[in-house]
Formats: C-alpha cells, structure tokens, sequence
C-alpha cells in the first residue's frame, strides 16, 4: 500500500486511493464541488487543487490517484491562489442572488465563497443567462446558478439509471439539461437537489417556504416503504417543512426515493384531528370518552369470536403490540398484520430479506420473484443497478416485464417458471448454481396471492436447491412493500388457533359471523366486504378506512411519534417525534392503553419503556436496534402447483401507496404527470 | 441551441435512406462490440448528408441504431458547431471572419454576399438556396479570407470573385473551388519558389556512408 505525506503527516492508503480520499482519512478536509464519494470521478470544478511535490503545477486531488512517497501540500499560498482562481472563475457566470436563492445557507459555493473568494469582481461584463428548464413537479430549477459540475448528470445516470439528463452545447454554450422539454422520469429525482452544490436544483415543493437555519432537524427513518431509510425531517414550529435523507450505508446510502421526500405535504392534509362517531348514519366529531363509550357499548357481552383486527401498512411495532394484546386479552383470535394476504408464517428467515441490503454488494446472481423493486424499493433497486454497474452480476425475472435499469433476463411471468427452476430443468437453476453468492428476492405480488405459500414454498426449494442457504450466506429476500409488515410477523399478528387471515376476516364479516372489526391504520383492504360490521379505524389520515369506520381514533403519523418499525431485512429501527400529533390525536400505542382501560382489561404497560420490555418478550429481536442477526431457518411455505395466473408487481402507481402518499397534493402531481390520471382520484371516486 | 427542439420545423420520423444504411453498418462495424457508439459522429455526418441538417428524430434513430440514450446523442451533436441542428439552405456559406480574414478584407466578403443573397448573416433565402453564416478560424489563414461551402473552402476570395462564386451557385453550376486566384494549395502565386530542385542525398554528419 502506498504511504504518502500530506500537510507533512504520514499516511498510508490502498492504491487507487485519490490525494482527497487520503486527505479525507487524515481530517484535511480539501473544497471540492464536482466531486462526491459516491458518483464517478469528474474533476472539472478545479477546486480541489494541492500541490504535491516535484509537480510544476497543483494537481486536481480528486483525480490524481496517490503512489508511494508523494509529498502532498494542501494549505500553501500556492494552493490558496488556485483555488482563489478557480473560485472567481465559477463567480463569473454565477448570479450574486443568494438572497433569493433556496440554498443560501447551505450552499457549497457559498461557503467555499467564504473561504477563497474574493471581496470584488474582475468581470466587468454580462453575465451569461441560461434558460430554466422544466424537470418536472419536484426539481425546481434556475440553471444560470449552475456551474456545471455535473454531479446532476452522473447521478442521473450511473446511480439512478435512467440517462435523461446531459450536458449540451461547449464552452461558454454548455447547458446541463434534457434537451427535449420533459420530465426525470426517475423515482430518485430529488436527490440531485441534494447533490447540487449551488441553487441551480432546488425543491419545487418547498421553494421559498423556509430558510434552513431556522429549521429543527430531528433524525428519524423512513416509513413510506419497507426500505427503513434514513431520514432527516426539518420542521419549523410543528410543520414538516421538508424530508432529507441521512447517510446509512447498510440500508440507504444517502440517498430516499421521491415518494419518501415529497410526501410531506399530505401530513397536513385530510388529517384525522379528532375521534368521529357515526350517528345515523353520518360521522359527527366526538370526544375520547364519546369515542370510547361508543366501542364499549358495542363490545358488551360479544363474544372473543366474533370481532377482529387489522394492522394496516404503516403500523408501528408499539401500537400492534398493543393491539394483539388487547384482542388475546378480549379472547378473538382473528387478528392479521398482513392486510395484503401475503402468506407469510414461519421461521424468521422465511420473511426477511436475509442478506440485509448491503448484502446485495456481493451477490453474484439474482433471481427476482413477482417484484418490481424499482417501483416497491427504488433505493434498493439503485444498489442493485450499483452491484450490476461493478460487473459480475446476472438477473433474471420471473414477474412483470419492466425497465429495472439494469439488464436483465425476462424469464416470464408463469409461476410455471418457478417450479422449473426448483427442480433443476431450468437453464437459470445452473446460473444459480455455479454462483458464489446467488439471491433471491421474492416481492409481495407473488406472496399476496391465493397461491402464495405455494410460491413461497418453489422459492424456498430454489433457495435451497441451489446453495443459497448456508451457515455464511443467505440469499433468500424477501422484498416487502409496507414498513410495518415485518414487525407484525415478529411479534405474531397472525390468525390464532382457528382465527381468520384478512381474506377469513372480510369473508366472516361479509356473512355477518364476525360483527366488529378494529382496523389499525388498514386502508388497502375492500371495504366493501366489511359487511355491517362496526368498523373502528384507528389512524391518522381519512382515508378508505376512515371512510368505512363507525368510530374514528385519530393517531399519530410517523413524524408525530417515537415509535418502533422494523425493515424488510429485519433491522429494528426508530422513528422519532419531530412535531406533535395535531389537535386531539394521540401515539397509537397509547390509544390503545386508554382503550383497554375503558373496556375493563388494562393493558399491563403504562409508558414506552415498558411497551418496548414487552415487544423483547413477545420477540428478542427488539431488544436491540439496528442489528441484523442471522434469521432462523427452517420448513416454509407449501407444496403443490401454482395457478397459471401471471405474476404481476403489488404497486402500478409508485407515487401514491399509502394513506400518507395517497393525502399528498405533491404526488397528485407526479401522478398525473408519470402514471397518467387513470388513478388521481375524483370529486365522485370513493 | 437547445430551443430549435421544440421547433415545428422537426421531422416526425427519420431513417436511413437503403444506401446510407450500408454506409452505416460500414462505419459501425469499424468498432469493436460494444463500442459501436463510437462511430456516433460519421453517422450524425451521414445523416445530415441525408437531410442536411440533424434533426431531433434522426438524433434519436441513431440512438436507437447504437443503443445509447438519447441525450448522449445529444451532446455530440451539439458539441459540435459542424452539426447543423436547423434546416439550412442547399448551399451553406461560412464565411470565416477571424483575425487573418479579417485582415484580409472579410468584411467586404460578408458585405458583398449579404447583397448578393439579400440576406443577413444567420439567415436562409426565401427560395431556401443559400444560408449565410459566420464561423471561427477554419484553419486555412494562409489563404484567407475563405468561405466554407459544403464539403469544399473557396479561397483566396476577393469582391468580384465572390459574386463569381455566388452566381455560379445560383446558376446550378459548381464553382471551382480552392484558391480563386489560382494559387496551388498554399504555393505562392505564380508557383513555387523554393525547393525546386530534387533534395540532394542525405549528407551523414559523421562522415563516411
């Protein structure tokens, strides 16, 4: 390995290494503006420049790979007048407007400005004006701020996987854009605002609603998916002025998919801010105790087997606790958290993804199963395009035909193909085979189905048949779309002995044999085979179910509460409280708590602390946070012949998925614009 | 430059004519697999041989042709001021007005052919025969002042032998191109000065053979 000194200080780095990144592993911190850690080297900004010894002239460090004994200055005169150069050059073209510019305050230009710029202008002449373009509903632009650097370009490219972004004309002429007028297409557009080191990408949603100093950041993840991303969520008073993503390298990166950031807006809109009751036949506003009167007079003398629940896609691991509780207490054994069907029980092993996200970087072969995880997960879906980039990695797809952004093989979308690759008559059952590191990922559109645990069980044998399973590796994913779904199967949100799943739920209330149905944040279920049941609807936005409900507890979003959610690789995360639940809505565990008081059957946990002991005893895997143990193995699934029926992806419309995407004006928009407005809903819909 | 995209003047669709196609398939197989976007601008010059000029539609067929994305189609053909990216007249003249043309009366060149064709620089004559532009050094200064048309340089270029130029044009016909005084190549006028004898053997400094 190369040893080298900087700033006089030894230093030894492996070969390949830049003068920055060695730099960067001392503390020197080098001004940089096109570079970024995770997209191609570019080396056009020319800020970056130090001098190393025997050199004639600085060297661009983000380019200049590091050799043996190199000398490296970063703080002589030298040095500070380059940079003092290549900064009054990128000032010339760009506008003095900080104070009407979205980045000010944390703009990289601005900052280095401060560094290495200079207190006037030699430019006596116009500066040059670009054209804005038209990126679309979320990427706001003011492209004579840009100065070129082409982060944009790369991410758009490499990262996202979808080149529509490019650098036209020369010289004074070059305009980063699409060229033809239209939108990114991408679900990772909003993180080039992120990349971009000046204004010239900005929020569209949040242009000019705030300043980012006067805003509170509190650390959090990411609940729209079952990703768990990394989060940051500024607010200002109790408003969410923004969504940001933070570096987490085993789950995000440092990068959150559209849906995740954009989504904000609908946190203010169509909120449930107070518990209804239905009186003939209308939703009037009630207080807690109406509320609860209401679900206690309904409950009386009802026998454990004629009432039910449901946990919806959003659910924390907290209030699910606390709603099985209370249901196992009430004697009902007809409660499920897998409100899409999926038929998941089992082992641990058989519901994760067990080679957790960063396991992706060294798998050798893929075989993805009913999913479209551009569309379910497009932060995975990148680190999949980032594995197939490096080289060395063959996909195939069994499930719907669609653009991934990484070649691969369509085998079909005949569950047929499954079964064929089980037993080895498959060519891919040999590329499995012979891989190192093969994987797997089966999506919810092949579990949630009338066949899943078929599928699951074909999956299972292609696992095993092919040498995913072993005491260092397991390449068995399962990829899921909602953020609650794995924590409801560790702590057992499953049917009882003789209990209903969801489709039993529906049917038995549809037929009148179960009479009341308690549905915890569930909206993706058809409400119309609720029958006459009563319907409680515990959540926070008016969605299908509060629709439904003849009782409405209004609960709190996944920025009101400090709640539990773990991922679809089975890491135990927590979100925090950045702003309070609005008017009288309340965290959902705690609902629950006042809830089985006012039934008589309290619950055993009177704060967070001890909801938190009793999700360890229900399930060790809480005990910890962000740890990923290897999963339990064993029989799943089960045997027979898959229906002939195609294997399609979960989701069409990867903007709106949930009650919170659904409420939000920002993805309308997207909606409309990409998908098309077959699905934006209408003053008649619903 | 990144206006004319949006230009009703865009073709709806663009192909290869079946003898431009084999001239294609030419150049492509020139590059190894996988680097067949190489051979990206020949085939953005043949296009606009076939059109005379590059439209959207034929930047996007000759994506499609060397599966690259749109866009990296795109930024070639903009990089590039040889790429026409609007229609332009028949016959295309670029008059160079840099330093040693400009020393050299291109002024007056650009004065005489905008009377001629009774256009300004930048723009086409109605019957859409001429277009008339200014260009940057076109590297023949030792012939200056010259004007670009097509594949060929008129050179050596004076007010009557513009109009000489520009008249033998309109009449259909093709002027002869190069020095319009009759040099040869870069020679002085009236031939070559030096070098007239063949080179003698080379002498070995040291000595000897």
């Amino acid at each position: 390995m190369p040893k080298l000194t900087i700033d006089g200080r030894e230093v030894e780095v492996e070969a390949g290494t830049s003068i920055l990144q060695a730099a960067e592993v001392l503390g020197i911190e080098i001004p940089r503006f096109c570079y970024h850690e995770r997209l191609a080297i570019a080396g056009n900004c020319r800020m970056c420049m130090v001098e190393v010894a025997n050199s004639p002239k600085p060297v661009a460090s983000c380019a200049m790979p590091v050799s043996d004994g190199m000398v490296v200055r970063t703080n002589t005169p030298v040095v500070a007048k380059a940079r003092r150069g290549a900064l009054e050059f990128l000032l010339i073209n760009h506008p003095l407007d900080c104070p009407i510019c979205d980045q000010g305050g944390e703009c990289d230009l601005q900052d280095e400005t401060m560094a290495y710029g200079q207190d006037r202008g030699r430019f006596a002449e116009n500066k040059r004006a670009v054209k804005d373009k038209d990126f679309g509903p979320l990427v706001k632009t003011t492209m004579t701020r840009c100065i070129h650097c082409t982060r944009c370009i790369r991410f758009i490219t490499d990262v996202a996987g979808v080149p529509e972004l490019g650098a036209t004309g020369r010289g004074e002429n070059m305009e980063v854009g699409t060229y033809v007028q239209k939108a990114l297409s991408s679900e990772l557009s909003g993180n080039i605002i992120d990349l971009c080191p000046v204004g010239a990408l900005t929020s569209k949603p949040y242009a000019f609603t705030a300043r980012s100093w006067e805003l509170k950041k509190t650390e959090s993840v990411d609940v729209l998916d079952a990703v768990g991303a990394a989060i940051r969520i500024d607010t200002r008073g109790n408003q969410v002025m923004r969504i940001l993503p933070r570096t987490n390298d085993d789950v995000n990166e440092e990068w959150l998919s559209d849906k995740s950031r954009f989504s904000y807006d609908a946190l203010l809109r169509q909120r449930l801010d107070r518990p209804y009751v239905r009186r003939d036949g209308k939703l009037v506003e009630a207080s807690w105790a109406e509320a609860f009167a209401a679900i206690v007079k309904r409950l009386k003398g009802v026998s454990g087997q004629s009432i039910a629940a449901i946990a919806g896609d959003l659910a924390d691991a907290e209030a699910m606790v606390a709603l099985k509780d209370l249901f196992e207490t009430l004697g009902s054994p007809h409660i499920d958290g897998r409100q899409d069907g999926a038929k998941l029980v089992g082992p641990r092993g058989s519901y994760i993804f067990n080679s957790g996200i960063a396991g992706i970087d060294a798998a050798d072969a893929l075989l993805l199963i009913g999913t479209n995880p551009r569309k379910e997960a497009a932060v995975l879906n990148a680190r999949i395009r980032k594995r197939w980039l490096r080289g060395g990695l063959t996909v195939a797809a069994v499930g719907p035909k669609a653009d991934l952004t990484y070649r691969h093989e369509d085998l079909g979308d005949d569950p047929a193909i499954l079964a064929a690759i089980a037993d080895g008559s498959h060519p891919f059952s040999a590329t499995l085979a012979a891989a190192k590191r093969p994987m797997l990922i089966i999506g919810q559109g092949a579990l949630a189905r009338p066949d899943g645990a078929i599928l699951l069980g074909l999956a299972r044998k292609i696992a095993e048949a092919t040498g995913m399973v072993s005491p260092e590796w397991n390449g068995f994913n399962v990829l899921h779309g909602a953020a609650s779904r794995v924590a409801a199967l560790d702590l057992g949100l499953v049917p009882g002995p003789s209990g209903h799943d969801v489709e039993g739920i529906l049917a038995a209330a549809e037929s009148g044999e179960i009479g009341f149905v308690y549905l915890l944040g569930a909206d993706e279920i058809d409400m119309a085979r609720l029958g006459k049941a009563f319907v409680v609807y515990q959540g926070h936005h008016g969605d299908a179910g509060a629709h439904r409900a003849d009782v409405i507890l209004p609960g709190a979003a996944y920025t009101e509460k400090n709640a539990t959610y773990v991922n679809t690789e089975g890491r135990v995360q927590r979100t925090r409280l950045a702003v309070f639940p609005p008017g009288e809505a309340k965290e959902d565990w705690k609902i629950l708590r006042a809830l089985s008081e006012a039934l008589g059957q309290k619950l055993p946990y009177d704060n967070i602390g001890e909801v938190r002991a009793r999700m360890a005893v229900a399930n060790p895997v809480f005990g910890g946070t962000d740890v990923l143990e290897p999963a339990p193995w064993g029989p799943f699934g089960a045997e027979g012949t898959p229906s002939s029926e195609p294997l399609v992806s979960p989701i069409d419309n990867f903007y709106m998925t949930d009650a919170i995407s659904r409420a939000s004006k920002t993805m309308a928009v997207c909606t409309a614009t990409f998908v098309g407005c077959a699905h934006e809903r209408t003053g008649t819909h619903g | 430059m990144s206006s004319s995209a949006e230009q009703s003047y865009q073709p709806a669709s663009f192909t290869f004519t079946d003898e431009n196609l084999i001239k294609a398939k030419a150049f492509i197989a020139k590059h190894p697999d996988g680097r067949q976007r190489s051979a990206v601008i020949p085939l953005l010059d043949l296009a606009q041989r076939q059109e005379g000029w590059v439209s959207l539609a034929a930047m996007d067929y000759l994506a499609g042709m060397l599966g690259m994305a749109p866009i990296e189609v795109y930024e070639v053909a903009t990089f590039y001021s040889m790429f026409q990216l609007r229609p332009v007249g028949r016959y295309h003249l670029q008059v160079c007005t840099n330093l040693p043309c400009m020393l050299r009366g291109s002024a007056d060149i650009v004065e005489t052919c905008e009377k001629e064709l009774g256009v300004s620089l930048g723009e086409t004559t109605p019957d859409g025969l001429f277009t008339l532009s200014e260009v940057e050094c076109l590297g023949a200064c030792v012939n200056a002042p010259v004007i670009w048309i097509g594949d060929e340089y008129y050179e050596d270029l004076d007010v009557e032998s513009v109009k000489t130029v520009i008249r033998a044009l309109k009449r259909g016909e093709t002027p002869k191109p190069g020095s319009q005084k009759g040099r040869s190549g870069a020679e002085p006028l009236g031939g070559q000065t030096t070098l007239l004898t063949p080179p003698a053997e080379q002498q070995n400094r040291e000595g000897g053979a």
